[in-house]
């Protein structure tokens, strides 16, 4: 898809190449536990500098979307683009892209259960989620 | 020892927004903060000459004060947004009543139709806003905004139809507004079969677009009682501000926000007043569901009842609770920071200068919210000093 390409900062790099890899990597804190997004070098929760990058399951729930049914340059002005916010199974939320399933809000249920799928951005790839095995 | 910034030491004592809204194809950006200024600053019947602060967001203090022939012995540059103007009005307060300033000049100018001088939005691609967000397709405010509104439908069993009754409400107040830019009785129906900007939001759902600004001329109440209209002072009683973050997929609760919940607790706590003692709210509405988020957050009604209050007519004409009187930025004006015209709305209820005049009213809550969920700022206003 057409689009905008993230320019990784040395905070958001490991991300990236998990992500060009086919691995959705977030951090985890190993002072208390808990997985934490977006990239920083210290955990959000208790500011411990203990953190690791994990690769993790790449399962998430529908919280939230929209169907912008205008977008702007870059973006192909002509297709809808299914902007949504999952619960990612670890956790933290994230902003993604619906793929795999037609812009109709009668499919689009919210708590579905997603999958993670990486699309291409230019030299980039971007994690998306998908509708997870045959529950549409 | 000062005074306290609220309670009525401090009063808003000019407020004026620019001759004419909407279109205004004759002025930049820098033009209509002027424009605005000079109308706040004849209506205190003061000049740039007795203004020792000033307090803008967009342009920078310094060349909005310059531009005007103000020296500033105070400036304030808070930019969180479209409420950063119910923040500029919470700091000038305190500078008032700690004699860090005497007289603070507060400005407001957009070109948000007819862009002239107008900054581009060009948001960093490295910025976490880029990375992690805006390459999503999330681009503008109706991309943006909207997000959390049907999680917030859901948790509490309402649908699209309450987001069309906001918009429908808003439209009764501005239909004798010969400033509004929607002025058309609309109905549930016609807002729903509207085209869709952005599911589930269609065009009414989404604020207009205009040219305009506004401003206000405070200082302490001591001061106000020796200008040309010491009875049209409206005086500040309470007020609070607060953030949560610039990126709206880590909102920690979809369904409700902090901001809302923080700034309007402060207010009410810094006033000493209840929800009972508030006769007039205007509710920052750049999409049809903040309104809801607001009646909820602020502690107006229950969890669930905000789509049922607005459509069974609660915040309409002699109603408990009359809301945006001026047909809020849903039909008004929004030239993109419409906080502004919300304060300006509240003062024209409580000087009883309002088109559409409530009655028999003493107070009025304002409630602002910046960039999409990111900051508020929330003001207890009265034309009664306690």
């Amino acid at each position: 898809m057409a689009g905008a390409i993230p320019i990784a900062t040395p905070e958001t790099l490991p991300f990236w190449q998990g992500a060009n890899r086919g691995e959705l990597r977030i951090q985890r804190c190993n002072a208390c536990g808990k997985h934490y997004f977006y990239p920083r070098p210290f955990c959000p929760k208790c500011a411990s500098l203990n953190v690791v990058w994990d690769t993790v399951s790449g399962k998430a729930r529908l919280l939230s979307y929209i169907i912008n049914n205008r977008p702007l340059p870059p973006f192909d002005p002509k297709t809808p683009i299914i902007v949504a916010i999952v619960e990612l199974a670890e956790g933290p939320q994230m902003m993604t892209n619906i793929v795999g399933i037609a812009p109709n809000p009668e499919l689009l249920i919210l708590d579905m259960p997603l999958r993670v799928e990486f699309e291409e951005r230019g030299e980039m790839r971007l994690p998306v989620f998908a509708p997870d095995g045959d529950t549409t | 020892m000062t005074a306290s910034m609220h309670r009525g030491n401090v009063a808003i004592v000019g407020a004026s927004e620019t001759t004419t809204i909407g279109v205004r194809e004759d002025l930049s950006v820098l033009g209509l903060h002027a424009e605005a200024a000079l109308n706040a600053l004849a209506d205190a019947g003061l000049s740039p000459q007795d203004v020792d602060g000033i307090a803008t967001a967009g342009l920078p203090a310094m060349e909005v004060s310059h531009h005007l022939g103000v020296a500033p012995r105070w400036l304030d540059g808070t930019a969180v947004g479209g409420c950063s103007f119910m923040l500029h009005v919470r700091h000038a307060a305190a500078a008032i009543a700690s004699g860090a300033a005497e007289v603070v000049l507060i400005t407001h100018g957009e070109s948000g139709r007819s862009r002239i001088d107008a900054p581009p939005w060009l948001p960093s691609l490295s910025s976490p806003f880029g990375q992690f967000e805006l390459v999503y397709g999330a681009q503008a405010p109706y991309s943006l905004f909207t997000l959390p509104a049907l999680r917030f439908l859901k948790e509490r069993g309402m649908t699209i139809e309450h987001l069309a009754h906001v918009c429908v409400a808003q439209r009764a107040w501005a239909t004798s507004n010969p400033r509004a830019q929607r002025r058309k009785p609309t109905t549930v129906d016609e807002v729903l079969s509207g085209p869709t900007i952005a599911y589930p939001f269609t065009r009414d759902m989404c604020c207009v677009v205009t040219d305009g600004g506004g401003a206000l001329v405070m200082t302490s109440a001591a001061r106000a009682r020796d200008l040309k209209h010491p009875k049209r002072a409206v005086y500040l009683l309470g007020s609070g501000e607060a953030a949560e973050g610039t990126l709206i997929s880590q909102m920690a609760d979809l369904g409700s926000f902090r901001g809302f919940r923080q700034s309007a607790k402060e207010a009410f706590q810094t006033a000493g007043l209840a929800h009972a003692d508030i006769d007039h709210l205007m509710g920052y509405d750049a999409f049809a569901h903040l309104p809801l988020y607001i009646l909820e957050d602020l502690g107006f009604v229950k969890k669930g009842e905000s789509g049922d209050f607005i459509a069974e007519g609660h915040t309409a004409k002699n109603a408990s609770l009359p809301m945006n009187t001026n047909g809020g930025g849903l039909s008004y004006t929004h030239s993109g920071m419409y906080g502004m015209f919300a304060i300006q709305e509240a003062v024209r209820q409580l000087r009883g200068e309002a088109i559409e005049q409530v009655e028999n009213i003493t107070t009025s809550f304002v409630q602002g919210v910046g960039m999409f969920f990111a900051a508020a700022g929330s003001l207890i206003l009265s034309n009664q000093r306690p």
